[in-house]
């Protein structure tokens, strides 16, 4: 593994390192809301008639409807990692589209959820909730902070995509960069772009001594290595959005299924 | 002889040379280099380290005589809440990992860089706002918060003071600590050289694989605990407050199943870095390397079940303060193995006692006084007796400061020639070592005396039997601080304007030392391959040690 390690630091590229490191990342969210899971499992314990009455009293099918969009969305994330690896933007581009909806849909989903809940007045601290038994009020204090937390995860992984969308949409690609010793034997030479029929189509002053550096930009145009870069974040960006999906699995039976 | 070898090495710009195109302090703030991000970690956390100094020194000065002397004890509240926050969350958590690891974990295992060196300037970048939010509690709205560096609930949710803004400081300096392990881990499992199987890799580079690890699987929980302090107080959820039908107790294990585990991002790689000092200067290898790399892990992970000890009078069950008493005294293990190591390295070594290693040898003294009282607080009788006093203090301070501290300023001397470039006059680093030997323990022995006989922590003002340990602690003090200015002053002077450092002054057998002083942007012109073990003295290298 690491007899890599010259090439790595060359081209500034390792996918398995990229991968490496987003799972670490993933196993730090895990623990974060781990601590919500623990703080569930102990007032559950401490107060399980409140909280099973409490559970009774969310819209369970909204709550499955959410599920079952989320894990569509990440059906649609996979097709859509899937599809860039086959080297097929527009289709990658279409799924990730698909699944940004998704995800915007769980959300709107989730604001008329919340929206019910606080027009009847159950909100932290509110005069209506805090008439409640002590474990209703833990159980909805609960609700709000790790369905809070979790719907903040769902935004940023949307902001995720929009991003992707523009790294994979870009057109724009540098092919080549000559720098430093190169140039030394192209001193006093020019460049020249030619037509197929070997016309001149266009060209450059003579290279002085002031030129620092050429470019060879070609718009519309993505290189495999562009593309293989786009294919790990987009690999990257997959496993967030599916830890996400995850523990939203956990949170659906906990919050809204124990009472059935 | 000299003259081939300076023929051989090609003379190459050094990284404060190369700007990357930025100019004046943006070069440094734009800058991915990992030997830049931890210079200026180093230079950041050192401020703070001496402005928690003077705080506590203010503290001590409170305590001289009976009554209030300098200040309210509101004001000593918050003033203890400071230090405690600037210490811990601003000097010592990130500390050696984000300083010297960033700068030498590269170095040592044979990469040009981290493996994320853009990530790796982001958690700086997540520092200073974390300085700032720390900076706007202390100075706005309702004043700084004067709740202990613990926060601990329910007083955490209901003072006035600006606990939420303090909080959500630590929020975000937990976050720039996950990264930092973060890229280290995957930096370890990357980038080491051909050659380099993890055996081979310096010990330094194990103790922050372990502290990676802890600070990845730990700092999450901190995470959501302070998340929920401010939870609570903005909206009120419920969850600590028992009016509401939370527990305050489950606050203290949520921040200690963090804050524990964090002792260990404190200490481990200051062990890390003796290890590597004692090879250097006894001039022979590491013995037992793999039992020294084994006991990181072992520390890093039965630390992570160890978090009740804090809570022995919380009022948790029986059953778990048994439970938790026994896992303690088996951290004591691995950490006795490291000590017992770490001599027997010594034994029959060629011992030549320059300023790092008198500073870090001091680890072994210190640290140990700090372990063996930690196993009186361990254990549940006699932590019922002392819990809360000044004994629990001056544990904490043996261990952290005689410990951590003591190593940073080892590594300081260590590694600061080959960071600056420059060499600082060794004979006032004695003297300096001198003061604070003997400040030191002036200062913290005062404080296990006044702790066993009763004396409690956090308190501004003291019964008049507890005075006259009182005014010694204080005395003391003064003889720490003049030590630990007299060094600073030396090193400042010696960085920058003293001799130009060799490639390696020490005998150092890592390959930190095989790249120039300072070394240059990229590290190494050719990646090297690895064939020896980390502290192979080569015979020939002795021989010509005997010939002088």
């Amino acid at each position: 593994m690491s007899q890599s390690a010259d090439l790595i630091m060359e081209k500034h590229f390792d996918p398995v390192g990229a991968r490496v490191g987003m799972w670490l990342f993933l196993f730090t969210e895990l623990l974060l809301f781990g601590g919500l899971f623990l703080l569930y499992a102990i007032y559950l314990n401490k107060y399980p008639d409140e909280f099973h009455y409490a559970s009774s009293q969310l819209d369970q099918f909204v709550g499955a409807l959410n599920t079952i969009i989320l894990l569509t969305s990440s059906l649609t994330m996979v097709l859509s990692v899937g599809a860039l690896q086959r080297n097929s933007r527009n289709l990658s581009m279409l799924f990730l589209v698909v699944t940004f909806l998704l995800g915007a849909a769980f959300l709107v989903n989730k604001y008329f959820e919340w929206g019910a809940k606080i027009h009847h007045g159950i909100y932290p601290n509110s005069a209506e909730l805090l008439q409640h038994p002590q474990g209703e009020i833990i159980f909805y204090g609960l609700y709000y902070t790790m369905t809070g937390l979790h719907g903040l995860h769902v935004i940023v992984g949307m902001v995720i995509m929009l991003f992707l969308l523009v790294f994979i949409g870009r057109k724009r690609s540098t092919v080549m960069t000559m720098a430093h010793g190169n140039l030394e034997k192209l001193l006093g030479k020019s460049l020249s772009l030619t037509g197929p029929k070997n016309q001149k189509i266009w060209q450059s002053e003579p290279i002085s001594e002031e030129v620092q550096e050429i470019k060879l930009v070609v718009k519309g145009l993505i290189t495999q290595e562009k593309m293989n870069s786009n294919a790990v974040k987009l690999e990257n960006s997959g496993l967030y959005w599916h830890l996400v999906d995850i523990i939203w699995i956990f949170l659906f039976p906990l919050f809204y299924l124990i009472a059935i | 002889m000299a003259s081939s070898i300076a023929e051989k090495v090609p003379i190459k710009k050094s990284f404060y040379d190369e700007s990357g195109g930025h100019k004046g302090i943006l070069a440094w703030l734009l800058s991915t280099d990992h030997k830049r991000i931890g210079i200026m970690y180093l230079m950041s956390m050192l401020t703070f380290f001496l402005v928690a100094v003077f705080i506590g020194v203010f503290m001590r000065l409170e305590l001289i005589s009976p009554g209030e002397t300098l200040m309210s004890a509101h004001t000593y509240n918050a003033l203890f809440t400071l230090h405690g926050v600037l210490m811990i969350f601003f000097f010592i958590i990130p500390g050696i990992p984000a300083a010297f690891g960033n700068f030498f974990l590269p170095l040592q295992i044979g990469a040009k860089d981290v493996a994320f060196p853009r990530l790796n300037l982001l958690s700086y970048w997540l520092y200073l706002v974390g300085v700032v939010f720390a900076l706007l509690s202390l100075f706005t709205g309702p004043g700084p918060a004067d709740t202990g560096w613990t926060f601990y609930a329910p007083y955490s949710i209901r003072t006035n003071t600006n606990v939420t803004l303090a909080v959500f400081a630590a929020f975000i300096l937990g976050f720039s600590s996950i990264l930092t392990g973060l890229n280290f881990l995957t930096t370890i499992h990357r980038l080491r050289a051909p050659g380099m199987s993890f055996f081979k890799m310096p010990l330094f580079c194990w103790s922050l694989y372990a502290t990676g690890w802890i600070q990845i699987l730990a700092t999450p929980i901190l995470g959501i605990t302070v998340a929920l302090v401010i939870v609570e107080r903005l909206l009120g959820v419920g969850v600590f407050d028992p009016v509401k039908g939370g527990d305050p107790v489950l606050y203290q294990h949520l921040f200690w199943i963090y804050s524990h585990p964090a002792v260990y991002i404190m200490v481990l790689p200051a062990m890390g870095i003796l290890t590597e000092i004692i090879p250097t200067f006894a001039r022979r290898t590491i013995f037992g390397y793999k039992a020294i790399a084994f006991s990181s892990m072992a520390i890093a992970f039965v630390g992570y079940l160890v978090w009740g000890h804090h809570m022995f009078t919380s009022g948790i069950s029986d059953t778990s303060r048994m439970a938790f008493s026994f896992l303690t005294f088996l951290v004591a293990i691995p950490s006795a193995i490291k000590v017992f190591n770490w001599l027997a390295t010594l034994y029959k070594g060629s011992i030549d006692v320059q300023p790092p290693f008198l500073y870090g040898i001091s680890f072994i003294l210190l640290f140990s006084i700090g372990g063996l009282t930690g196993l009186v607080l361990g254990s549940l009788a006699t932590d019922i007796h002392v819990h809360d006093t000044y004994f629990v203090v001056a544990h904490f301070h043996y261990v952290m400061f005689g410990g951590t501290g003591f190593i940073f300023f080892a590594a300081l001397h260590y590694w600061g020639p080959k960071m600056f470039g420059r060499m600082y006059n060794i004979k006032i680093s004695y003297l300096a070592w001198i003061f604070m030997f003997i400040g030191f323990n002036t200062l913290y022995m005062s404080m296990f005396i006044l702790g066993y006989k009763g004396m409690p922590r956090r308190y501004y003002d003291a019964l008049p039997e507890f005075q006259d340990l009182h005014v010694i602690a204080t005395v003391g003090s003064w003889i720490l601080v003049v030590g630990l200015l007299i060094m600073f002053g030396n090193l400042w002077v010696g960085f920058r304007k003293g001799e130009k450092a060799p490639m390696n002054p020490w005998g150092g057998t890592t390959l930190e030392w095989t790249v120039p002083t300072p070394p240059p942007l990229e590290n190494f012109d050719k990646i090297p391959t690895v064939v020896h073990e980390p502290y192979y003295h080569a015979p020939s290298q002795e021989k010509s040690d005997g010939e002088k």
